[in-house]
């Protein structure tokens, strides 16, 4: 219930946001940050951006993801 | 080296999920005990709720769209996924953005969203109440069950559960930040550490409580800082309280705790399903047998329930525990 991830903003319209995680593309809506732009990572939870994270942050979530992908073998 | 027995309380379902799916358990030394606390909000939703959404599902000419995991939760007779095979017009969606779509689309037809969630998901909902009301929206309203956890973190303190640190939830705490934990740790003495969700976020920040206890250092800390930072996004938290009130809240297995729930503000009445639609006053029943207001304190593992793996399994659930995939049970009986 809780589960966030993070993603990458590739394209605004008003407050909703493209973001791409992995190649995959969902709507985000923006409203709940403040001067998010296009290329900010943000962290998404059932459909609203909640914070906005560094570069360093998210490699490091993707990385963890990653790690588990591979000895899981399971898709994200 | 500690030799007595510790027992360190996550109150977050993903955070059971994810010990659950990591084997962490078995890692433990055998004096160190993960617990699993009120986390999950579908598990908390009262049973009264429970049964008034079932008669919101009934309503002809009514969409519900709601969160999946809310859609197997049994009441006493029956559940969404019951009444859907009934007839029930009931969608499934990710975000409560799709029911404002939907309630754009189909024009004709009253939807309503069922809110539920802690910290980490209200503000969005506020923030689409207040998308819905500047567009004039007619046809959509919510049924609200939100909750805050902080408020059960102490409820579960007074209740007599030892508990001598909190894995503190990670994306609520992005929300509410660090501090919100302070009083209740300096209160009763027991650290907070606000936890990741993957494996090694987890191993971390036991190390970091396990340091807290050893050297008496109440206190929240952060483990979980690439995405909580001090403060916590105060834009959203602005946003919660324009749209809702705080007010007291039934918790399934805990009781009624005070100022724990939301609750619609006056100026958004007409957005509140429980005001729109008529719905009765319904007590809260037991099943007999369920035991998970206990496993939901922390005083039983969902093994010590009589019905665990008999009368009750994820695919026959009794209590909500079972239901949801972050349920303590569901994620005992599918790891172990």
């Amino acid at each position: 219930m809780c589960l966030a991830m993070p993603a990458q903003i590739v394209e605004i319209t008003g407050r909703r946001a493209q973001v791409t995680l992995l190649g995959n593309v969902r709507q985000a809506d923006l409203s709940l940050l403040e001067g998010a732009e296009v290329g900010d990572w943000v962290l998404v939870h059932a459909g609203f951006a909640i914070e906005r994270l560094s570069q360093e942050d998210a490699r490091q979530t993707l990385e963890l993801l990653a790690a588990i992908d591979d000895h899981a073998g399971t898709a994200v | 080296m500690i030799a007595r027995p510790i027992r360190i309380m996550e109150v977050c379902g993903t955070h059971t999920h994810a010990i659950g799916r990591s084997g962490l358990r078995s890692l433990m030394p055998p004096n160190i005990e993960l617990v699993s606390g009120p986390g999950c909000p579908v598990c908390v939703t009262s049973q009264s709720d429970i049964e008034r959404i079932l008669i919101l599902a009934r309503r002809p000419g009514l969409t519900l769209c709601t969160f999946g995991d809310m859609v197997r939760v049994p009441g006493l007779t029956s559940s969404l996924e019951r009444e859907r095979s009934a007839g029930a017009d009931i969608r499934v969606v990710y975000s409560a953005m799709e029911a404002l779509e939907l309630a754009g689309r189909e024009d004709g037809r009253e939807v309503v969203f069922l809110a539920v969630g802690f910290e980490t998901t209200s503000p969005g909902v506020a923030s689409l109440i207040l998308q819905a009301d500047h567009q004039g929206v007619a046809n959509l309203s919510f049924f609200i069950s939100h909750k805050l956890i902080v408020p059960a973190m102490e409820a579960v303190l007074q209740g007599g559960s030892r508990i001598d640190g909190f894995l503190a939830p990670g994306h609520v705490s992005v929300i509410i930040g660090p501090e919100a934990y302070e009083g209740l740790a300096i209160r009763y003495s027991v650290p907070c550490v606000v936890t990741g969700f993957e494996p090694a976020d987890v191993l971390e920040a036991i190390v970091m409580l396990l340091d807290c206890i050893v050297e008496g250092r109440p206190g929240s800390f952060v483990q979980y800082a690439r995405a909580v930072k001090p403060g916590g996004n105060r834009r959203a938290w602005e946003m919660l309280t324009r749209v809702f009130d705080i007010t007291d809240a039934e918790w399934r297995g805990l009781g009624v705790i005070p100022r724990s729930g939301l609750t619609l503000k006056p100026a958004f009445t007409r957005f509140d399903a429980a005001e729109r639609y008529p719905l009765p006053e319904m007590p809260s029943v037991q099943p007999p047998g369920c035991r998970c207001g206990d496993v939901l304190r922390g005083l039983i593992h969902p093994p010590e329930c009589p019905l665990f793996r008999q009368e009750c399994t994820p695919r026959n659930p009794v209590g909500p525990c079972m239901v949801s995939s972050e349920g303590s049970c569901a994620a005992r009986y599918t790891y172990g």
